[in-house]
């Protein structure tokens, strides 16, 4: 009973997690020439949201972030969801893995 | 060059640890350079296989392809390592004792060295995906082939070299704790790739979270910095986890204790069988 418990309880929280997200924030990041459209975006604490990260460059990329602990390839010409948060209020440095020198930008939280 | 190098070096490393670590559980057992060649072949060829399917996974489970191969690739990992674990606890202190003998490993060892070739293949494939479509990009960017070239040598080079530097350092740990390190250095690392897979399903919006910053101590210990990266992989570290992760970091760790506890418990590893062995004219003569 216990042990079932264990298991349905999860699954539930996990369900009840998936439903939600149809009704989340959603901010979009393109990535052109290797930089980031907008290089900062400002997003609202303590909420979780809908990141879409669209690649226009012919080379693929990895959007990643090791402060908010995200990383996704993005292919030439498409885009990729990733959700965050929600996050403490602070700045948060997110990066283009295959071309760091150009492709860098923070998350704002306020 | 240079960037080429730091990419290629920090994949390489990640994978490097794992191999390393595999490498030196598996002191002893007969056959071992050829599973683990054979492991990191078959991860460069599932690397090349997974890039070139790499739009294929990111449109799977609309969208989430990416996030739900990661994770099982990462639990399937778990698996193998734990099983390994546990059977460890079994013959590991046989091994010990027999280190040297030749005849001894090649009875013990060949069903969970199948396991651990699988987890050298899967460490090699995960991050060498990465590297290829990153080389691919560089290729088409317009870099010489003399840079990729050298960029590649250089970052292969020092990330083996972090690896071989790991695994000469375990084997100076004395014989008589030898297998109870590597075996723990096994369960850490099981542990943090399970947190890990549960990290990839949150962003994919596949688990809950349980709270997205349980603490924060990246001012400390940031995920980007090198010593960050390496205790990620070592022991799973990170700076500022999801609750969730820890509960899948924490359910591994004690399954494993747990299951390598019963079983010596169960199996004394000081078998009749292995005392006998020990003073075998035959495996005497060949030491």
């Amino acid at each position: 009973m216990k042990h079932r418990l264990l298991v349905a309880l999860p699954m539930l929280l996990a369900l009840a997690g998936t439903a939600l997200a149809n009704d989340l924030p959603e901010y979009t990041l393109v990535v052109k020439n290797h930089v980031y459209q907008p290089s900062e975006l400002k997003v609202p604490a303590g909420t979780k949201f809908r990141l879409i990260v669209r690649n226009e460059d012919a080379t693929p990329e990895e959007f990643e972030s090791t402060d908010f602990n995200r990383e996704k390839i993005v292919l030439p010409n498409s885009s990729i969801t990733v959700y965050v948060g929600p996050l403490h209020t602070g700045s948060y440095g997110f990066f283009g893995d295959f071309h760091q020198a150009t492709a860098q930008g923070r998350l704002i939280v306020e | 060059m240079l960037g080429v190098a730091l990419l290629v070096f920090r994949e390489v490393m990640e994978a490097a640890l794992i191999v390393s670590i595999v490498c030196a559980a598996t002191r002893g057992v007969a056959r071992r350079g050829w599973f683990v060649t054979t492991g990191i072949g078959l991860g460069i060829a599932g690397a090349l296989l997974v890039a070139m399917g790499a739009s294929l996974i990111a449109r799977l489970a609309s969208g989430s392809g990416q996030e739900i191969f990661n994770a099982c690739v990462l639990l399937s990992a778990v698996l193998m390592i734990g099983w390994h674990v546990v059977w460890m606890s079994k013959h590991g202190r046989e091994l010990a004792q027999h280190m040297g003998a030749v005849g001894s490993a090649v009875r013990t060892g060949a069903s969970s060295l199948t396991l651990l070739l699988a987890v050298v293949a899967i460490a090699v494939l995960r991050e060498g995906s990465e590297i290829v479509l990153f080389l691919y990009g560089m290729a088409i960017g317009g870099i010489g082939a003399a840079g990729l070239a050298g960029g590649i040598a250089l970052g292969v080079g020092s990330g083996a070299l972090l690896g071989f530097a790991l695994y000469f350092g375990l084997l100076r740990i004395p014989m008589k704790y030898f297998f109870s390190v590597t075996n723990w250095m096994l369960v850490l690392l099981a542990s943090g790739l399970a947190s890990t897979a549960a990290r990839f399903l949150v962003q994919g919006d596949l688990l809950p979270a349980w709270g997205t910053q349980i603490w924060d101590t990246s001012w400390l210990l940031s995920n980007g910095s090198l010593a960050g990266q390496t205790l990620g992989i070592l022991i799973g570290y990170d700076a500022s986890p999801a609750g969730i992760q820890l509960v899948f970091y924490v359910t591994t760790l004690l399954l494993l204790v747990v299951g390598m506890q019963r079983l010596s418990r169960i199996l004394p590893s000081l078998s009749p069988r292995t005392r006998s062995l020990r003073t075998d004219p035959v495996s005497e003569s060949l030491r």
